[in-house]
């Protein structure tokens, strides 16, 4: 049944927009996961200048400048150790990281790894299109061995790589897959991530208009709801993603690990510590 | 009997000899009774049970290089030492203690001409049940050296605790033991000063460095294991969070330097600390957070180099990488300290620097800073009126990057409502939207640059000292080693000036001017094979005609006696 | 993408709540396309759904004069319907930036077609009657909608374009 809330929300999707109008390709799958970003904080109610998102380099990573929040337009593939700084020295703060296949799993394969094994509250959005849009159309370590592009002619031959396998590895805490035609649904995702502490890895399945138009009607007749309910065990979650269709949708697993937060200890002046160099 | 300025003695063996913990045991049991000191450790490749060797240097005079040569070496065997030849000058006015039932003695020892004194350590050690080979040598130096038996042992129970009175015990045996046995030799006895030591510190020039940050403000470190420079992390690791701050040990260098962007985009001042490799890694970033405007402090720990070069011995050869690595026009701050105590000064002027004018600031230290323990007087406490701007209050139309005139713009920090924004590598305007524009590219280019060139860096900028026709230009870690010159030079009635750069970049070309004012000549002495700072000077700077590089690349310290020769006798073409 | 099932409203207020919402999501659609093809300088297209953005914008101020006194006092953040996106609210990933007028108000008129086969549905299992007359009020003015979108497909001949004649390749900008 479809209840009136006795309240007025305290915010709405469109406060976290900015007046900075997108350059995402019209049909571009990342104008519904910026969408579902924004109803994600609205359900949440975090006020705009609370939360701040970190991206890297590549089309996905151009999200925090269109939001009203603070934004962090990065480097390319160093967006989860920028968001760790960020979020160990402010954790106060929400933190988001914004990140595409090439950004995420290539050039910052690395990070990814160290962050699901920090797992510091983090909540890591993966626009995975399988394809590099800001060079033309490169395979990224998503892409299918036979995606034939003008650097890997013929395709590359090499096995896509897992991405939920190896966060589940390495010790991430929360683990969903979206798909971005479904704006709504991405966003309870994603404001499910945020919700669950530790960190929160959530692919996005966001077709590529331009380099991918296959994926445009492909993955909407592919993608289907998981069949199975979350686990919070991991043996049970790897199974599930190893022999995950790459389609399913919705929280795959969430754990119980403790966030990584380092505190202060003290407040002492600097000059307390004097007396350790004093003879 | 004349007494000399400084005492300069090594202390070499194979590890588990316990070479390290001796040298340390000397310098407390010396500056307990008054003495200035400094000690460097040089050490073979293996992570245990290699050669070792402490060097020590102990003066009534506060001393932070080393001489020309050593007074005494003490080697507990032979393994390797000829590894440190080149790093040990002896003279025919050295002493080398050793133990005959070490073997042969090498070449180079012999070569020396080196007196020779032999006592049969290893022997006397076993003599004394629970004793080491290492507290019988501390004897023999104490005796030698004219320290009292009982500072050796004093300083012995400080180190392994009074807790075990059973080892206590035997230290304090194979010290008397040492001390009887020690060869009757004329080497010229310190005079002790047996003033109170009360007031002094001891410290390296890593710790010096780390508290520095931490007197600056930093609240934040990241940071990758590296040598020489990881006793930063170590040390702030444990007292970052005695003062409200956190440290985290990142994945690799690319993660630290972007885990302090992060931090520091946050609100609080940060810091890294790495070497040479560890520096090449983050350049990408660090012209990100120029870009961007991040403050913060990268304190480069030089060694060898170039790639992963000699990680255990200094040389001045970062500069470069510094100054010239980022890409694009990305003016930034290079600061060098000019000895180890000056790691805490210049550490806590770069925290500030970075801070006020919200670019990163690379601190050029070096493994011969780093990793020394001087005994010094308590540096005086510096108070800089450390500000990041702020937005003074929520409004409208908040614009991160305003051309101001001083190129500085208010920082608004994450929480703070109405202020908005994105930060950005990609070139953007005064709100922080990407832009492609000529004109804002150029806008905000300027506005960067303007940050530097109309700051005044103030005094700190150098450290000028004395009068002459000759002048000496120089910086970082080969200040010490030239004072030593320039004040030798001078007792032999020679004026020289000396000129030690701790602001690198921006370039001061006007102060500099107006400290040659009067000076003919000048020397330029630094520690790189190719004369990087040499070219960084005629490059930004104008000098006298008569203007000579001196510059020789690690591992080997520059010694005064050479500069000395080149202030007497000029360079050799 | 089809309407799906009706949802149960458990009072007129509640289906208030929800239809506008639905014109709220419809309007904001529409000028978010409008401002990607703006970027994409496709500035007919732009036009074409600023006008249709205009058109539920009013439908939403006819839904707050119709409603009067049971106007619910916030609008919901989070009003569910059971297909992932508003029925009347066109898929992000259904436009492209060379498409056409037509294509683009046939792209139009399959959503008022929703929406009107959404509130036709309502109408038709609504239990409150109070419910299923304002219901297929709503029905009716979408309705009318599609008639003025087909009006305006009149004025623009069959033109459709292959995408994949695009003479100009992608570019390079990161």
């Amino acid at each position: 049944m479809n209840m009136i809330p006795a309240t007025a929300p305290a915010f709405k999707p469109a406060d976290y927009k900015s007046s900075v109008k997108p350059v995402w390709c019209p049909g571009c799958g990342d104008h519904s996961v910026l969408l579902s970003f924004q109803r994600a904080l609205a359900e949440l109610a975090l006020p705009p200048e609370q939360v701040a998102i970190v991206s890297g380099i590549g089309c996905s990573s151009r999200i925090p400048a269109y939001t009203n929040c603070y934004g962090f337009h990065g480097v390319h593939g160093r967006s989860l150790a920028l968001a760790s700084g960020l979020k160990v020295a402010r954790p106060d703060l929400t933190v988001l990281v914004a990140s595409g296949d090439g950004d995420g799993f290539s050039i910052g394969g690395n990070h990814l790894l160290h962050a699901c094994r920090r797992n510091i509250d983090l909540t890591y959005i993966v626009m995975d299109n399988r394809i590099y849009g800001m060079t033309k159309g490169q395979p990224s370590p998503t892409t299918e061995p036979d995606w034939d592009t003008a650097i890997s002619p013929g395709g590359t031959g090499l096995s896509p790589f897992h991405p939920l396998v190896i966060a589940l590895a390495s010790g991430a805490n929360f683990i969903a897959r979206g798909f971005a035609g479904n704006i709504g649904g991405c966003a309870k995702l994603i404001a499910e991530a945020v919700r669950t502490p530790g960190f929160s890895f959530v692919q996005i399945l966001s077709p590529c208009v331009t380099f991918r138009p296959d994926q445009q009607r492909g993955w909407k007749d592919l993608v289907h709801p998981a069949a199975v309910p979350e686990t919070d065990d991991p043996a049970r979650a790897a199974r599930r993603l190893m022999t995950d269709d790459g389609f399913n949708i919705g929280v795959l697993y969430r754990g119980k690990r403790e966030p990584y937060q380092p505190a202060p200890k003290a407040y002492l002046a600097p000059s307390h510590l004097e007396a350790e160099f004093a003879l | 009997m004349n007494r000399p300025a400084s005492l300069s003695i090594a202390l070499t063996g194979s590890g588990g000899a316990g070479v390290m913990t001796a040298g340390q045991t000397l310098l407390d049991a010396a500056t307990s009774s008054g003495l200035y000191g400094l000690m460097t450790r040089s050490t073979g490749p293996q992570i245990r049970g290699g050669e070792a060797a402490a060097m020590i240097r102990l003066s009534s005079h506060p001393v932070q290089s080393h001489g020309d040569r050593f007074d005494i070496l003490l080697a507990l065997d032979f393994d390797n030492v000829e590894r440190f030849a080149e790093e040990l000058p002896l003279d025919s006015e050295s002493l080398i203690v050793a133990d005959p039932a070490a073997g042969e003695m090498p070449a180079f020892l012999k070569a020396s001409g080196a007196a020779i004194g032999l006592v049969p350590m290893a022997q006397l050690a076993k003599s004394i049940a629970g004793s080491r080979i290492s507290m019988v040598a501390l004897g023999i130096l104490a005796r030698i050296i004219g320290l009292p038996e009982s500072a050796v042992i004093a300083a012995v129970a400080e180190s392994i605790g009074r807790k075990k009175p059973e080892a206590l015990a035997a230290s304090e045996k194979a010290v008397m033991a040492g001390s009887a046995a020690a060869p009757e030799v004329n080497v010229p006895k310190l005079a002790l000063p047996h003033t109170p030591r009360a007031g002094r510190w001891s410290i390296t020039g890593n710790e010096a460095a780390a508290f520095g940050a931490l007197k600056g403000g930093v609240k934040f470190v990241a940071g990758y294991p590296i040598t020489p420079a990881t006793e930063i992390l170590e040390w702030m690791a444990a007292a970052l969070p005695q003062c409200g701050g956190v440290l985290v040990q990142a994945e690799d260098e690319l993660a630290s330097i972007n885990m302090i962007i992060g931090a520091s985009f946050g609100g609080a001042p940060s810091l890294t600390a790495t070497a040479g490799p560890g520096l090449s890694l983050m350049t990408e970033a660090i012209g990100l957070a120029v870009a961007s405007e991040i403050p913060l402090v990268i304190v480069d720990v030089m060694r060898s180099g170039p790639s992963t070069g000699i990680a255990t011995k200094s040389e001045q050869s970062d500069l470069n990488i510094a100054v010239y690595g980022l890409h694009g026009d990305a003016p930034h701050v290079v600061t060098a300290p000019l000895s180890v105590a000056d790691c805490l000064l210049t550490a806590q002027w770069s925290v500030h620097l970075a801070e006020t004018l919200q670019t990163p600031v690379i601190m050029l230290s070096d493994q011969s800073l780093g990793q020394a323990r001087v005994v010094i007087d308590r540096p005086g406490d510096l108070a800089f009126a450390t500000q990041r701007l702020a937005p003074e209050a929520a409004s409208v139309g908040y614009a991160r990057y305003a051309t101001t005139e001083s190129g500085i713009s208010a920082m608004s920090v994450p929480g703070f409502p109405g202020g908005q924004y994105t930060a950005d590598g990609l070139t953007h305007n005064a709100r922080g939207t990407p832009t492609s524009q000529a004109k804002d590219h150029v806008a905000q280019l300027d506005k960067r640059q303007r940050k530097l060139d109309s700051f005044d860096f103030g005094a700190h900028w150098a450290e000028i000292d004395g009068e002459g026709e000759l002048a000496v230009l120089t910086w970082g870690s080969s200040t010490e080693p030239l004072r030593e010159a320039i004040a030798e030079a001078r007792a032999g009635g020679t004026d020289v000036k000396l000129i030690a750069l701790r602001l690198i970049a921006p370039a001061q070309p006007g102060r500099l001017t107006a400290a040659l004012a009067g000076v003919k000549r000048v020397i330029v002495l630094e520690q790189s094979h190719s004369g990087q700072f040499w070219r960084y000077l005629r490059a930004h700077y104008d000098l006298p005609k008569d203007a000579i590089p001196i510059h020789c690349p690690g591992p080997l310290p520059i010694r005064p006696g050479e500069i000395l020769t080149y202030i007497q006798q000029g360079v050799p073409a | 993408m089809n309407g799906g099932k009706p949802a149960a409203f458990d009072s007129v207020a509640a289906f208030f709540a929800q239809a506008l919402a639905i014109e709220v999501e419809a309007a904001e659609r529409y000028t978010l396309l409008a401002d990607q093809m703006e970027v994409h300088n496709n500035k007919e297209i732009a036009a074409i759904f600023l006008k249709m953005a205009a058109i539920e914008s009013e439908h939403r101020r006819e839904i707050v004069r119709r409603a009067g006194d049971t106007l619910p006092t916030g609008i919901p953040a989070d009003v569910s319907w059971t297909n992932p996106d508003g029925p009347e609210a066109i898929a992000f990933e259904d436009v492209h930036y060379l498409m056409t007028p037509r294509q683009a108000l046939l792209l139009a008129r399959f959503n008022e077609e929703r929406a009107a086969r959404y509130f036709e549905s309502i109408a038709a299992s609504a239990t409150d009657p109070r419910i299923s007359a304002f219901a297929a009020e709503m029905a009716t003015d979408e309705r009318l909608h599609v008639s003025w979108v087909d009006q305006w497909l009149e004025t623009f001949a069959a033109d459709e374009l292959d995408r994949a004649d695009d003479p100009d390749p992608p570019v390079y900008s990161e």
